[in-house]
């Protein structure tokens, strides 16, 4: 009974969030204005604190920057280990059948087939992610469901193994422990989190 | 694990691109991508010169230090083996904040800058230190408060409301974030785990102090 009455609280304090945030076009530009201008702000603010504590500002940044073509440089071995292979597994077509393989699984969870090829893209590539996601609201519209819960999947976690890749590439870790695991699950996690939000939303 | 993955990937997509009779796609698709990552790779030296010379300017002038110090607290529960002046928790917390805010362009050079700084604390260089995975899964699961790129396709798509996704982007990508960092805690405990560990004698100090 208490269950049943905190999880209706919880739906409806949600759905009224989600009420608001479309009415709410204040925080969203408020949000935009941030993103334009944090950029230009820390390119402007860090220089002058560091003039204020009288570093060589100049001479500094030089020093700093010239590593930026040895870190690029190192990540270009493993970023073509992952993206090879990553892009020959899309081009085969074996998607299709892991999307036939679990399918059976998300219809239980109330997951529209559709979109279990955005779940199953999601770790490996954004762009292919994207292409998938924008193909699903073109052929079902921006504002159905299943474009609701794509847009929400793309946005609910990174590229994993790119990440992964650029990141340890940087610094030489081949050896990559479990970072690979947590990442994944953090993968699912969002990926069902998104559909089971999704349901109470826009349900 | 990346081992079994990446062969996992290529042996699927052999066999698989055999059977649907399209290994000629599969060995243009290898070819391409080879290309592409050295493009990517190419694509990110400007942008990283410019946020490490700004973060040259930041570290010696004592920015980074004070950032380290505002989270401490926070800092001290996700990474207990990081001293907590260290300058790899202010570049931290700057990647992540720029993630927030969907900097991609910045976010991924400071991100790169904090590793550099966490391997500075790392006793054998090719392997992650527990510290790294648990700030790899803040940015493989990464919270965005507003995912600019979906909302401009949809918007382009003609949707009434392209924002709408934001609320429940935000809350999914705050479980799955939530879910990889005590991912990553539980998983460095495992026995196999904490053997590959490179600081596992300061680790183990660690644990005994608490237990002691």
């Amino acid at each position: 009974m208490l269950d049943s009455l905190s999880t209706s609280v919880v739906i409806d304090t949600i759905s009224q969030v989600a009420q608001s945030t479309s009415s709410e076009s204040l925080f969203v530009i408020i949000m935009k204005g941030f993103s334009n201008y944090a950029i230009p702000f820390l390119l402007l603010i860090i220089p002058i604190l560091g003039f204020a504590k009288k570093v060589k500002v100049y001479e500094a940044f030089v020093e700093g920057a010239k590593d930026g073509f040895t870190v690029a440089i190192k990540i270009i071995p493993f970023l073509v280990a992952i993206l090879v292979a990553i892009g020959m597994f899309r081009a085969s077509g074996a998607m299709d059948y892991f999307v036939y393989l679990l399918s059976p699984i998300t219809n239980l969870i109330g997951m529209p087939a559709e979109t279990l090829p955005v779940a199953l893209m999601r770790p490996l590539s954004g762009s292919g992610t994207l292409g998938i996601v924008t193909e699903l609201m073109n052929e079902h519209g921006p504002d159905s469901f299943i474009g609701r819960l794509s847009s929400t999947m793309f946005g609910s976690t990174e590229t994993t193994f790119y990440v992964l890749a650029v990141y340890f590439g940087a610094v030489g870790i081949k050896k990559s422990r479990h970072a690979v695991a947590a990442g994944l699950i953090g993968d699912v996690v969002g990926l069902l989190m998104a559909v089971f939000i999704c349901r109470i939303v826009f349900g | 694990m990346l081992n079994y993955i990446w062969l996992a990937l290529m042996v699927i997509a052999l066999i698989v691109g055999a059977i649907n009779g399209r290994i000629e796609a599969v060995t243009k698709a290898a070819m391409d991508y080879a290309a592409t990552a050295v493009d990517i790779a190419l694509g990110l030296i400007g942008i990283m010169a410019l946020w490490l010379g700004i973060m040259k300017i930041a570290e010696k002038g004592g920015i980074i230090k004070m950032l380290s110090r505002v989270i401490r607290p926070v800092a001290k529960f996700l990474f207990p083996n990081i001293p907590s002046d260290h300058p790899a928790i202010g570049t931290m917390l700057m990647n992540i904040i720029a993630n927030w805010l969907g900097l991609g362009n910045a976010a991924t050079p400071l991100g790169l800058k904090a590793m550099d700084d966490l391997q500075s604390l790392n006793k054998s260089k090719d392997t992650a230190t527990n510290a790294m995975v648990v700030f790899l899964a803040l940015n493989t699961a990464s919270i965005t408060i507003i995912p600019m790129t979906v909302i401009a396709v949809r918007a382009k798509l003609g949707s009434a409301n392209p924002f709408e996704i934001i609320s429940t982007a935000v809350f999914a990508s705050t479980c799955a974030t939530i879910a990889a960092v005590i991912a990553a805690k539980l998983l460095q405990k495992l026995p196999g785990i904490r053997k590959s560990d490179p600081n596992r004698i300061d680790t183990e100090k660690e644990e005994g102090e608490k237990n002691a």
